[in-house]
């Protein structure tokens, strides 16, 4: 099959919405437009019940007990947000202590960091290097001013899959609220909030081939029941914790997306991971000094980040950007001019955090793809590294650290 | 963000990379940066110590780019120069030159800082052999 370019390995940032998806969400634009808070006519009982459906597909994939436990919202980022804030101003009489990881998305960092500028004590727990969350820590961290525990189910640059269980039972025997940020996870990886002990969990259709502007926050009603502050006034939808006219079409392609993701996930996993292990035997077996990210085998199927020494991130995405989209946790491709405080967090050197490429693959990529991604990023990371000082150094014998570095 | 035609064209046709032997006569040497900082930049000149002028000029760099494309720029502009009018390039022209943005501009001060670290170096090694001609 002939390649067609550019190709998209950049899943973790987006996935392209599934042409089933798109064909059960166009009825909901034109004639089946009504406001699912509509009571009194057929347009408004028709949208109710396809967003009804939507709730229990979502329901089923996350393995919520009701339906009725699943707020939309407009996105994972707005999830977490009304998770952490809504917490926080309910609970705030109980305690003002939350517990995070250091690795969150910018959402949840940024929310902490809010948080904690009005009043709330944030810790923020490190990180092992193979980037799992050692659920000790959390224990330590724990105090008797602790109202929420908040940790990401799978990681956005690394992949690493937390033991979410063990810190779900951990909230449990300590009687603390427990969120977990599976944007990155749901529809990728099983996730089974009562087996679990999630109380909040977020989640986003954009990256299960759902549409973007979409996403969901279970709030558990049994056992404990999660009561949320909203995050703004209105109409009182979605049991007051989210006012807003739902947006019908977005909800019913999140559900089918839903759906999909639980049908096709097994098989798809292992497809997937198989062409990720292809990608990755391919260039840990061509490239010298070039770093696996992330705990190998706590991972999610699509996930491969590597940093490849003495090159920096961005000059690799530019030599593959016309054919390729990948990622890198550069400063130069982030808005902040920081490199990846994940990577850092793992304990890499900085230097390694500017090297390190994501590559993300998803349900359309193909083993040609594979191929010739790999091939050519092989090609990129041999050229710059022909132009490199630091690789020069490094094969004189030199300890690049030993250098004494004059910064700008 | 999209690349100017000239990054681009710099990045993917990098001139004059390589390296000279340190100790060369008439080479000097600037390497500036920081790997935790994402940038790097060796820039070497090799002046002809009769005439005082670059005879050639080489770099590698590490960094994303706008850094390649600045050091490779300021290459090709040493070339031909004497110490002293080297000396007067400044990080404004390569950002006008490269069309950088705003977020770039860090990559032609860094070049400029190369191509000083490079004329000190060469005058350093240099400063009784061809301190007449040099500094004319």
């Amino acid at each position: 099959m002939a390649l067609k370019f550019p190709i998209f390995m950049d899943a973790q940032s987006t996935t392209p919405c599934d042409p089933r998806v798109v064909e059960a969400m166009l009825p909901y634009f034109t004639e089946k437009f009504g406001h699912p808070a509509s009571r009194n006519h057929p347009f408004g009982w028709e949208a109710e019940a396809a967003v009804d459906v939507a709730r229990g597909r979502l329901a089923k994939l996350i393995g919520a007990r009701d339906p009725k436990e699943l707020v939309f919202t407009s996105g994972g980022t707005e999830a977490i947000n009304l998770a952490l804030k809504g917490v926080a101003e309910m609970y705030r009489e109980k305690g003002n202590h939350i517990v995070t990881t250091a690795i969150e998305q910018r959402a949840g960092i940024d929310v902490a960091k809010r948080l904690e500028r009005q009043g709330f004590e944030v810790t923020y727990v490190p990180v092992q290097p193979d980037g799992l969350i050692d659920v000790e820590e959390i224990r330590k961290a724990i105090t008797d001013k602790t109202i929420l525990i908040s940790v990401m189910f799978a990681n956005n640059e690394i992949g690493t899959i937390q033991d979410v269980a063990a810190i779900g039972k951990l909230a449990k025997e300590k009687s603390i609220l427990f969120h977990t940020d599976a944007t990155q996870a749901v529809g990728k990886t099983p996730v089974d909030v009562e087996a679990m002990g999630i109380d909040l969990l977020s989640c986003t259709a954009h990256l299960l081939y759902g549409p973007k502007g979409v996403g969901a926050l279970y709030v558990r009603r049994k056992g404990p029941r999660v009561r949320l502050a909203p995050l703004f006034d209105g109409g009182g939808h979605e049991r007051g914790m989210r006012s807003g006219t739902l947006p019908v079409p977005l909800c019913v392609g999140f559900g089918r997306a839903a759906e999909i993701a639980q049908e096709s996930m097994t098989a798809e996993n292992a497809r997937i991971a198989k062409m990720r292990d292809q990608l990755q035997d391919l260039i840990l077996s061509s490239v010298d000094e070039a770093f696996l990210n992330g705990r190998p085998d706590r991972r999610l199927a699509g996930n491969l980040n590597i940093s490849f020494a003495y090159v920096e991130g961005e000059s690799v995405l530019m030599g593959l950007n016309k054919e390729t989209a990948l990622s890198s946790g550069s400063a130069c491709t982030s808005s902040t001019l920081e490199p990846s405080y994940v990577i850092a967090a793992l304990g890499a050197s900085a230097e390694l955090a500017h090297s390190s490429i994501r590559f993300s693959l998803h349900r359309f990529n193909t083993d040609e793809e594979v191929e010739y991604v790999g091939q050519r990023t092989i090609e990129v990371i041999k050229r710059l590294r022909d132009m490199s000082p630091l690789y020069e150094l490094a094969k004189e014998g030199i300890d690049l650290k030993t250098i004494k570095w004059k910064a700008e | 963000m999209a690349y100017s035609e000239k990054v681009v064209d710099h990045y993917n046709n990098p001139r004059n990379v390589g390296s000279f032997g340190k100790d060369t006569p008439g080479v000097g040497t600037g390497l500036v940066g920081a790997p935790e900082c994402g940038d790097v930049m060796k820039l070497q000149i090799r002046v002809n110590l009769e005439t005082g002028v670059i005879e050639d000029a080489k770099f590698k760099t590490f960094g994303c780019g706008s850094a390649i494309a600045s050091s490779s720029l300021a290459t090709e502009w040493l070339k031909g120069k004497t110490v002293d009018e080297a000396a007067k390039i400044k990080n404004t022209d390569i950002v006008n030159e490269l069309k950088l943005p705003p977020v770039k501009i860090h990559c032609s001060v860094l070049a400029e800082d190369a191509i000083k670290a490079a004329l000190a170096d060469y005058k350093d090694k240099n400063a009784s052999a061809a301190a007449p001609v040099a500094s004319k």
